[in-house]
């Protein structure tokens, strides 16, 4: 294949369906689930630029993209189960106290 | 060296500050000490002033003081912090600081036992530093500093009994005028300076010769620092304080409201002549003003019962005649009459204080100290007096003698002056000679009446049965007074005309008027037998307190001027009124449907916007989500847009 | 039609389709197992697009270590099953503006990256992304975000137990 174009799209649909998820879904669990589909769309964005341009750069950030997502998903998976012990839910749309 | 020269404002002020610190521990006795001691060294710096300006040489009017302060620089206006020592000068500070001893020394006797003793001397002092300031300044924005500083203590002193609301309405009374008139000599001031670029005198008098005569933006300077003198000097429109002001204590009244700070609007006027000789049009103002002035409160001193107030007429009255003599160009005559008015005016004062203070003598004797409790009758009103001659026999002399002095009879100091003016009028406009003759008759005629019913006849009273002759420290400054009142005349005697000479540098070379013997001899003749029509009408009038005055048989006329034209009445119904209904207004409607409208609509509509705004705030993460991703497609609309626009 | 295109065909249903079924699972382990699924499909084109050292680690620490974690995580809260998705009333907008949105963000990315980059041609020269490579490019170019990035590792171990921690 001559050029990435089939890939920027699969990342586009990959990174919709994934705000989608985001927005629609009221766990927890699957929102993070979403936000990971969301990240590796990206990844897969750099790897394809990456291949394109001849540079090794692109994957240098996903290296960091994926360090960035193993820490947040430790922090997010821990702020779960703390929210889980008090509220025995992980809805998030119970979780409104902040409201104005 | 410079020290010296201006250390006749700082006597005063350091008398000032050891009575505000150290007042409490010092005493009666110590504090007036101190206080007049601070004024006399004052006064021997003044004349010692006084007298190297005499010794200065030919050619030169001012000694050459320069202190090297700059006071105020700001982009082209450059006012110095300088001292302006000529004879006009030097004349004022002689009369401010030597009056301005005698009633110190004065006070300690008159306000002995006042609660207020300490501060009293205080503001004496202030007064008498600020209106050296007044005097020595070299330019009009340091002379307007003095001015408003002799306006603020008039205003303390006037107040000076506040526990009586009455005092202290009056006190503000005067302030409240007098800022009419400070805003005219601030208008003035800045008008000089558009006009000349400066504000020191002798800049501003050099160059005035290249506007002409009757230029409009110098008239409009001088109509305008008219205005600042007829607050200060107390001239129709602007009296209505002066009467009032008689709140105060009477030295005060003697020092301030008499001698001294009144007269600033002429030594004004006569330090600005190079202004007013360049404005005819304004002259003529000034001069039928000062002859208004005086005729009106003449006629409403024929009237008082208040001996405080009558004498208070008499000073507007005195100061229309200065007024109108430095409208007529009679400058000399101005300040002559000034000086011998600052005389026999505070001599009058004071002995009026006098009485006042024998008078009180019955109740002080059961009660003590005065000021601050109900007298049982008013020891001011002369209608409780009567037959005070026998029982206070030195106040009752130098009373007399201030009183001729002030009615004009020869050879006492007002016959001098008075004339001086008067023929200057008769020369220069009839309608202001007209107005000052009939004055003078009433001049003449509210004395005598004064004279006759304080001193002669039976006490009408027990208090005026009682009263008692004050204490030397009282009578002596009378007496020192009185001498002066007598023989103040020889200051610019006709044919010799010391004061003439003296004030010639800075004046100029006044074509001397010739004493005419037919006026004086004609005013002599009207003023005794106004004298002698006093005598015949009062001599029987008061046999009782609540006898009818013999002048209320004119009917309404006396009403009329007994409540002095109803100018007051008028300023009080009328420009109070829609001040107030203007006020009232402003408050009412502008400021509550207004500003405080427009204040609280900004807040509500926050308060509604915000209501609809934390609408957006549900707490659910989802929706900011929601609300992140419009903002998302927005922008990267925008960049797909910008760039296809590329 | 290339070999290669049509590997990328089948990966991409895959792909997509897993994608679907994560949105879709009403439990939640199935929807980490979908997941997975995704990841490795990606892990595959990673190597068609030259890059097999971040094909491994997709499969390691993605597809293996995170996904492992989250498994573990609902297992133990015994949250698997997911219970009607009912939208609060307040957010019924929520689910139609979204879907809508998506859409939207789908054509504008598509545009913008398939108009204005995709169309370019592939580098002629391929580049050498061993584990040498990499390794070189990180210690040296990188090394500054990657010691960073050691110290946000640290914090997030110590952010989750300390989170975790009972009180």
């Amino acid at each position: 294949m001559n050029t990435i174009s089939p890939y920027i799209l699969l990342s586009a649909v990959l990174f919709t369906m994934g705000v989608i998820g985001f927005l629609t879904r009221r766990n927890a669990i699957m929102i993070f689930m979403s936000v990971e589909l969301m990240l590796n769309s990206a990844n897969l964005a750099f790897v394809a630029f990456a291949h394109q341009w001849g540079q090794l750069d692109g994957q240098m950030f996903v290296f960091f993209v994926m360090a960035v997502a193993a820490a947040e998903v430790a922090v997010g998976l821990a702020l779960i189960v703390t929210v889980f012990r008090t509220k025995q839910s992980a809805n998030v749309d119970e979780l409104n106290q902040l409201k104005g | 060296m410079q020290l010296f020269y201006i250390s006749p404002i700082l006597f005063p002020l350091l008398g000032l500050l050891i009575n505000a610190t150290l007042g409490k521990r010092l005493g009666e006795r110590a504090i007036g000490a101190v206080a007049s001691l601070m004024v006399i060294a004052a006064f021997i710096v003044s004349a010692m002033v006084f007298s190297q300006v005499g010794a200065l040489p030919e050619g030169t009017s001012a000694i050459p003081v320069d202190l090297g302060i700059p006071w105020i620089q700001v982009g082209t206006l450059t006012v110095p912090f300088g001292l302006q020592l000529d004879a006009l000068s030097a004349t004022m500070m002689l009369i401010v600081t030597g009056v301005g001893a005698l009633i110190h020394i004065y006070s300690i006797g008159y306000m002995h036992g006042d609660p207020r003793f300490q501060r009293f001397f205080v503001y004496l002092n202030l007064f008498i530093a600020s209106m050296l300031v007044l005097v020595m300044s070299n330019n009009f924005l340091l002379m307007f500093v003095g001015w408003e500083l002799v306006g603020l203590c008039s205003y303390l002193l006037i107040g000076f009994w506040f526990n009586n609301i009455k005092n202290a309405e009056a006190g503000r009374k005067a302030f409240v005028v007098n800022r009419i008139g400070d805003v005219g000599f601030i208008l003035a001031i800045m008008a000089i300076f558009v006009a000349f670029g400066t504000l020191t005198f002798t800049d501003v008098f050099s160059k005035v010769a290249t506007f002409g005569v009757n230029a409009p933006i110098i008239v409009g300077i001088t109509l305008l620092l008219f205005v600042g003198a007829t607050g200060k000097s107390a001239q129709i429109p602007l009296f209505v304080w002066l009467p009032d002001a008689m709140a105060g204590p009477t030295p005060v009244s003697a020092l301030i409201h008499a001698a001294t700070m009144v007269t600033a609007g002429i030594y004004m006027m006569t330090r600005a002549h190079v202004l007013f000789a360049a404005a005819p049009d304004t002259q003529t103002v000034v001069a039928v003003v000062g002859a208004l002035t005086a005729f009106v409160a003449g006629s409403v001193a024929l009237t008082q019962n208040d001996i405080k107030k009558v004498l208070a007429y008499s000073t507007i009255s005195q100061l229309g005649f200065m007024v109108a003599a430095a409208g007529l160009g009679a400058y000399v005559a101005s300040v002559f009459h000034l000086a011998t008015h600052a005389f026999f005016k505070a001599l009058l004062f004071l002995a009026a204080g006098s009485v006042i203070h024998g008078m009180e003598h019955l109740s002080h004797s059961k009660h003590g100290a005065h000021g601050d409790h109900k007298e049982p009758i008013d020891p001011q009103d002369m209608r409780n007096m009567g037959g005070l001659r026998t029982k206070m026999p030195v106040t009752f002399i130098v009373f007399l003698i201030g009183s001729l002095a002030l009615a004009g009879i020869f050879p006492l100091a007002g016959f001098w002056s008075k004339d001086e003016i008067i023929v200057a009028a008769l020369s220069k406009n009839i309608l202001v000679f007209v107005l000052l003759g009939i004055t003078a008759v009433f001049t003449a005629f509210y004395v005598g009446r004064q004279l006759v019913m304080v001193f002669f006849g039976k006490p009408r009273t027990e208090d005026a049965a009682h009263a008692a002759e004050s204490s030397p420290l009282m009578t002596i400054p009378l007496i020192i007074l009185a001498v002066l009142s007598a023989i103040g005349g020889a200051l610019n005697l006709p044919g010799v005309g010391s004061l003439g000479n003296w004030l010639a540098p800075v004046l100029g070379e006044a074509e001397a008027e010739a004493f005419q013997i037919g006026v004086a001899g004609f005013f002599t003749v009207l003023s005794i037998a106004a004298l002698a029509g006093a005598w015949a009408l009062y001599r029987n009038a008061y046999a009782k307190a609540d006898d009818k005055d013999p002048l209320q048989k004119l009917g309404p006329l006396y009403t009329f001027i007994k409540r002095a034209w109803f100018i007051d009445a008028i300023y009080k119904d009328v420009v109070v009124k829609l001040f107030y209904a203007a006020c009232s207004f402003l408050a009412r409607v502008f400021d509550i449907g207004g500003i405080d409208g427009v204040v609280n609509g900004a807040g509500t509509l926050v308060q509604k916007a915000s209501g609809g705004l934390r609408k957006a705030q549900n707490g659910f993460v989802r929706s900011y989500g929601l609300m992140m991703l419009v903002g998302v497609v927005v922008i990267v609309a925008w960049f797909v847009y910008s760039a296809g626009a590329r | 039609m290339s070999g290669e295109l049509i590997v990328f065909i089948v990966l991409a249903i895959i792909s997509v389709a897993a994608a679907t079924g994560l949105l879709t699972s009403r439990n939640a382990v199935y929807a980490a197992l979908f997941l997975i699924i995704n990841f490795a499909t990606v892990a595959v084109m990673y190597l068609m697009l030259n890059a097999p050292f971040l094909a491994i680690i997709q499969i390691s620490v993605y597809a293996g270590a995170i996904m492992v974690l989250f498994l573990f995580v609902i297992m133990l809260l015994g949250a698997e099953r997911l219970n009607g998705e009912v939208l609060s009333k307040d957010l019924k907008w929520q689910r139609p503006l979204a879907g809508g949105l998506g859409v939207l963000l789908l054509i504008q990315a598509a545009y913008v990256f398939v108009s204005r980059f995709g169309a370019s041609p592939v580098a002629p020269d391929l580049i050498k992304s061993g584990p040498m490579e990499i390794g070189m490019k990180l210690f040296n170019s990188y090394l500054l975000p990657f010691e960073v990035t050691s110290v946000l590792l640290l914090v997030a171990i110590i952010g989750a137990v300390v989170l975790t921690r009972e009180k």
